[in-house]
């Protein structure tokens, strides 16, 4: 199957406008008529149910949290972008747009960036009139600050909290929905797989996470949000129930899963201290507008860091890539940081670590400067490890942070799935091979709040769906499934706990899958992995039962989609014979250790269809066309 | 390298909302000071895994302080002693070999136990639906920067807003109050002139439902400030009265 992206013709400044004029609509009458099922809370699915809402649809709005308020997206530190060129800096929709798909090392797709950077500043106008307590400047207006990949500053924050304001801002308006009647939602409850009645996305089935029971629920549409899996990587940054398997489900059902392999492992986190450890912290990108990063010139220096003189240090980003120095992108960063402590000159206990150094810009700033603007982050740092940042170095190590691959979307969002959408981190399209910082947050919203509205009516406009309801024999049958896996995870009662197998897989993800990849290495994952597959079949103990709360069966379930996924992951990686982004293939390197891409042969989406148990998936292509960025090898010096 | 400790912990299991629940006594030997609390639960419950016994339930998400998940009264103390950190935060460097240490869910009224440290807050997304945004559909904003807004106010309402919404306010409160809780979310939109349309409907819905949740009223004991992890202020409550008076004048 050759797969479209759907993009509408013309030129790209007039693509989404030219779109907009010409879908077909759903009348506001009809629109109560139709229920739309949104899976996940986050910034994505909270935006979409919010204004689905607004728009007259009859929402209902799933998470496996608590509430909907606490979703990962929560977590986002640094900053959403938006091309409003406030600081009069040279900024502008194109330039956004130029600088994500360079970011993103030419392997995204040109016509949904182009309107992500269009929609972007509608963003920062909607969350400002939501109340988001964004920070100014003294004059009153918008304060900005820079993250990698650029030379404007573009980045709009609040505090070390933006995703917690934005997010708090899009569930303030799921609320008010709640309250008028237009939105219901159903927390503590985990989507395990996808109803499809007459080739069309018509239903989920949920565990209630609470009582155990497996409930059903029909829609006109299925919108997935449901966030990115790089807990496949067992340590990450993200939430620790982040998960991969509603997408997962879904790909099972017949949706391609696009990209797997291209996963970004973000430069500056805390290092890992030991084996009991359940995540990763990050310490945001905005800390490298005014950190500092180094290790000794020496291979093997133990002195501490501040008794290292500055002629001994090497300050290698400001080395290697002069006009962006420590702002290059994470891919880059990442991949120096890595390759420094190979060579043995990381520090730390480990040696699995770089100093990133604020001595500088405190001599230049004054401490409170910097307290002002990153004192919650150095606080987070001195609580986890006991050191004082603003007395010596941060210590700092990449960890995997976002997966850019994901389910493959249309420019409607649509997956190959009719009638089912995937928003935000959930779908593969905007940010290539490598996302730049503060992007992630500005996809999600532009999703939920500015395209789905539009791509959702004219799907539902022009579909002709008939009624359907729960008693359905499909339904049945995904009830049945669920069921089935959930009392096979219950039986096997082995000897290892779940945690120990995906510590195992998450060992080894990150050796083989993760910044460096080669092929001999991705052959040996592949057989590891399924080495792990099956001592998890055989020998894994899920305490407990299925009719109550069970944290130990939630987490089996979404280990055994990350195993089947982590092999995907391996087998996309090697597939892809080139380096691009944050997939970097140890055979693809340009003389100075650059990723080599291979746009002849590799400049396409490789989006991978299921097959059925124990076959391999089938790799369909979607060919890239770069009308606007001429694609060039990415440079940052 | 600080040396591995033992802790004794008594934890509260409680099989459902209806069933009665005791306080457990575990050991948890060679414990890493670098770990966090959470982690070692982590550690007790796969040791339990293996031996077959029931893992203790307790909800968390984030690990770094931020989604309000997670929620524990340590010792006593909702999110431990430690001041300006949630219970994922606190690291087992707090605390020193041979410590006893009592690991209960938040206790209050509205806040129902699901399951051993699970509890239910469900309370507060409804009272938040009850006004706890500024009414503008998407599509309706004006540009952004048309309204100038002073960096000193920003910086006010961002201290409000910080809320994570965990809950520890009305667990440390004698009163079981959601004063600081609900106190925060209405001073950041009567901070900002955004929120300022619907002032007076906003702090009398939120207020009406906080008590009709059944949350009790506020004696200024300043016990919810105390345990804040986000150390908001009772500032905040003394805001919420004021918008609430006002709100009863024409
Ligand atoms: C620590 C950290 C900091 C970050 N900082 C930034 C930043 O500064 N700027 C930026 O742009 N990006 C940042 N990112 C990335 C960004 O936060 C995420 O990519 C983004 O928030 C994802 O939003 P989402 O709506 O797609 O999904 P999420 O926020 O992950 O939400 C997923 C939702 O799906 C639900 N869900 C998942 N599976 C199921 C299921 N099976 N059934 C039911 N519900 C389910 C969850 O309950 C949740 O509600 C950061 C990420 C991390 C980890």
């Amino acid at each position: 199957m050759t797969l479209d992206g759907k993009v509408p013709g013309g030129p790209i400044e007039q693509k989404w406008d030219s779109y907009k004029g010409h879908i077909n609509l759903v009348s506001p009458a009809n629109k109560r008529k139709h229920t739309i099922i949104i899976v996940g809370t986050g910034l994505a699915g909270a935006s979409a149910a919010a204004t689905l809402g607004e728009l007259g649809y009859n929402v209902k709005s799933y998470c496996i949290q608590d509430s909907p308020r606490r979703a990962h997206s929560i977590a986002a530190q640094g900053g959403i972008n938006a091309s409003k060129d406030y600081q009069n800096d040279g900024d502008s929709d194109w330039r956004l747009f130029y600088d994500t798909v360079k970011g993103g090392d030419f392997r995204s797709r040109e016509g949904n960036v182009y309107r992500l950077a269009q929609l972007s500043g509608n963003i920062i106008d909607q969350c400002v009139a939501q109340g988001v307590p964004f920070a100014r400047e003294y004059g009153g207006g918008l304060a900005n600050r820079s993250f990698g990949g650029v030379l404007v500053s573009r980045t709009f924050y609040a505090r070390g909290q933006t995703g917690q304001q934005l997010l708090l801002g899009a569930y303030g308006a799921l609320m008010r929905q709640l309250n008028l009647g237009r939105v219901k939602i159903f927390p503590r409850r985990e989507m395990l797989d996808l109803v499809i009645i007459d080739g069309r996305a018509r239903g989920i089935v949920v565990r209630n996470l609470i009582t155990g029971e497996i409930e059903k629920y029909e829609g006109d549409a299925v919108l997935l949000a449901t966030g990115g899996y790089s807990p496949v990587y067992y340590l990450s940054t993200n939430a620790v129930n982040s998960n991969a398997s509603a997408a997962w489900r879904c790909h099972k059902r017949g949706a391609y899963f696009a990209n797997p392999s291209f996963t970004q492992i973000h430069p500056t986190c805390i290092p890992q201290s030991g084996e009991h450890q359940s995540k990763l912290v990050l310490m945001s990108e905005s800390l490298r507008n005014d950190g500092r990063i180094w290790v000794p010139k020496e291979v093997g220096d133990k002195r501490a860091a501040n008794d290292i003189p500055e002629n001994e240090r090497d300050y290698y980003l400001e080395r290697m890539y002069p006009a962006y120095g420590n702002l290059v992108p994470r891919d880059i960063a990442s991949r120096a940081a890595k390759r420094v402590c190979d060579e043995g000159r990381g520090v730390g206990a480990t040696g699995r670590a770089v100093y990133l150094d604020f001595a500088d810009a405190i001599k230049r700033l004054g401490e409170q400067v910097i307290r002002e603007k990153y004192g919650n982050l150095f606080d987070m740092y001195e609580n986890i490890t006991g050191e004082n940042p603003y007395r010596v170095p941060m210590r700092i190590y990449p960890a995997p942070h976002y997966t850019m691959g994901g389910l493959w979307v249309d420019y409607n969002l649509m997956s190959t799935i009719p009638g089912l959408f995937v928003l935000g981190e959930a779908n593969f399209s905007d940010h290539g091979a490598n996302r730049l910082g503060a992007s992630a947050l500005m996809q999600g919203l532009a999703d939920g709040y500015f395209v789905i509205p539009f791509t959702l009516g004219h799907y539902i406009a022009g579909a002709k769906l008939s009624a359907v309801n729960t008693d359905n024999d499909a339904f049945k049958e995904a009830v049945d499934n669920v069921q089935k896996g959930t009392q096979k995870l219950l039986s096997i009662k082995g000897s290892k706990t779940v945690r120990e197998i995906h510590r195992k897989l998450g060992n080894i993800m990150i050796q083989y899958v993760g910044m460096s990849r080669s092929e001999e290495g991705l052959k040996k994952a592949i057989e590891e992995i399924k080495r792990i597959k099956e001592e998890f079949w055989t020998d894994v103990n899920v305490p407990g039962s299925a009719d109550t709360l069970n944290k130990s069966l939630e987490m089996a379930g979404r280990l055994a989609d990350f195993l089947e996924l982590g092999e995907l992951m391996a087998r996309d990686a090697l597939n892809r014979n080139e380096s691009a982004g944050g997939h970097f293939r140890e055979e693809y390197q340009t003389p100075e250790g650059e990723a080599l891409r291979d746009d002849k042969n590799y400049s396409y989406v490789a989006a991978w269809e299921y097959k059925g148990k124990e076959k391999p998936q089938e790799l369909h292509k979607e060919e890239l066309e770069f009308e606007y960025v001429k694609e060039s090898q990415r440079s940052y010096k | 390298m600080s040396k591995n400790i033992t802790v004794y912990l008594k934890i509260w299991r409680q099989e459902g909302p209806d069933s009665r629940g005791k306080l457990v006594p575990y050991t948890v030997d060679n414990v890493d000071p670098d770990m966090s609390l959470l982690e070692m639960l982590d550690v007790l419950n796969e040791d339990l895994t293996k031996k077959g016994e029931l893992p203790i339930e307790f909800d968390s998400d984030c690990r770094e302080g931020i989604c309000g998940t997670c929620g524990l009264v340590i010792s006593g103390i909702p999110h431990g002693k430690k001041k300006g950190i949630a219970t994922c935060q606190l690291h087992m460097r707090n605390f020193k070999d041979g410590d006893v240490i009592t690991i209960e869910p938040f206790r209050a009224k509205p806040f129902p136990v699901v399951k051993d440290l699970v509890i239910d807050r469900s309370a507060f997304d409804r009272i938040i639906a009850k006004g706890g945004y500024i009414s503008v559909n998407t599509g309706s904003a004006p540009e952004a920067n048309l309204i100038p807004i002073p960096k000193e106010t920003a910086e006010l309402a961002m201290d409000a807003a910080a809320c994570i919404g965990c809950g520890a306010c009305v667990a440390a409160c004698p009163n079981a109050a959601a004063y600081l809780f609900v106190g925060a979310k209405i001073s950041q939109y009567c901070l900002l002139p955004q929120g300022h349309p619907e002032r007076k409907i906003r702090v009398r819905a939120m207020v009406g439902q906080m008590d009709a949740e059944g949350f009790g009223d506020c004696s200024n004991h300043a016990e919810c400030q105390a345990v804040c992890p986000k150390e908001i202020s009772i500032v905040n409550i003394a805001r919420m009265r004021r918008e609430y008076l006002k709100s009863l004048w024409p």
